[in-house]
């Protein structure tokens, strides 16, 4: 179960612990790789470490000419891009009423917009082959809000109802177009946090502790695989039972 | 029938799963052939792929009707 043998996936954020994590576990199952993030040398190490089947194609998502660009140097690296998973993101924290036009700009540009552009660039090759997945990692707080992050979690609430109205257009065509939305994860953005802030975290965690990257991965390698094909429009939460929803 | 015409029913016909005697020159796409919109950007995807030319979007938009593709493509051949 979960052979992703002669698929090929992009992957955004890839050098991010969540993206890296989902990188990894597609192509532990036999998929071909494309690494996109802002830190070529990161994305080559990653690369050599996985071995063969594993490309880099570094993007910044912020720059609108740099995402159009992307899907095509995917492709032409592995012929195809089969699964699109929409990991990259960023946080301009602040509370509400000092949030900055800059602030909320960048967070959606980049949360947001670019993975609407992406989306459109792969759901042509879908279309022609019937069949794709499209996998955006959106977040708890998209659902739930939270303090200091209204344009984070505005742009997370945003991948969800888009992604929910592209799902319905293309369920036909044997495209799947589905959201995994993390709780709290050990990553590099949640060791920002200091102990009494993780402490606090972890009273509202009936499962007591963080989550794993690689515990997001397992759930992207189900919405990856032929296994799951009559999943979509959904949003798969992955948060210890922080919100049950 | 001109070749473009031959083939722009050929695609449409295979697209579309219809019978050959309704794609005439005046059958709209939507109205006529029962495709809906998905349907309609496939078929500016195969009419691209088929004669190797760019349907922008604007032109795709214009293109309601069996004649509309074949006046398309004989003037952007």
């Amino acid at each position: 179960m979960f052979s992703l043998e002669g698929k090929n996936a992009l992957v955004t954020g890839a050098t991010g612990g969540i993206g890296e994590a989902i990188a990894r576990a597609l192509h532990a199952q036999g998929a071909t790789v494309s690494l996109s993030g802002t830190r070529a040398e990161k994305l080559e190490a990653l690369a050599s470490d996985l071995g063969e089947r594993a490309f880099v194609t570094p993007a910044n998502l912020s720059d609108r000419d740099a995402v159009d660009a992307l899907l095509p140097a995917a492709e032409e690296k592995m012929g195809s891009v089969d699964i699109l998973v929409n990991n990259a993101g960023i946080t301009r924290d602040n509370i509400f009423m000092r949030m900055k036009d800059e602030e909320w700009d960048q967070v959606l540009e980049v949360n947001l917009s670019s993975g609407f552009r992406l989306c459109r660039a792969a759901i042509k090759g879908m279309m022609k082959r019937r069949s794709g997945r499209i996998i955006g990692i959106t977040s708890v707080v998209g659902v739930t809000g939270n303090p200091g992050q209204a344009n984070y979690a505005a742009a997370k609430a945003g991948m969800i109802g888009m992604y929910k109205s592209v799902a319905r257009e293309v369920a036909s065509r044997n495209i799947t177009v589905n959201t995994i939305a993390p709780g709290f994860i050990e990553t590099a953005m949640t060791d920002a946090l200091n102990d009494k802030q993780k402490d606090s975290i972890l009273t509202s965690v009936p499962a007591g502790r963080l989550g794993t990257s690689h515990e997001i991965a397992s759930a992207a390698l189900y919405l990856a695989s032929d296994e799951a094909a009559y999943v979509t429009g959904q949003t798969i939460h992955v948060n210890g039972g922080m919100a049950m929803i | 029938m001109s070749d473009i015409a031959d083939r722009v029913k050929k695609i449409v016909v295979e697209h579309l799963g219809v019978d050959g005697e309704k794609v005439v020159e005046g059958a709209s796409f939507i109205d006529d052939l029962g495709a809906d919109s998905l349907d309609t950007v496939e078929l500016v995807m195969a009419f691209e792929e088929e004669f190797g030319v760019e349907i922008p979007d604007t032109a795709a938009e214009t293109i309601l009707t069996v004649g509309d593709a074949v006046k398309f493509l004989e003037a952007n051949k």
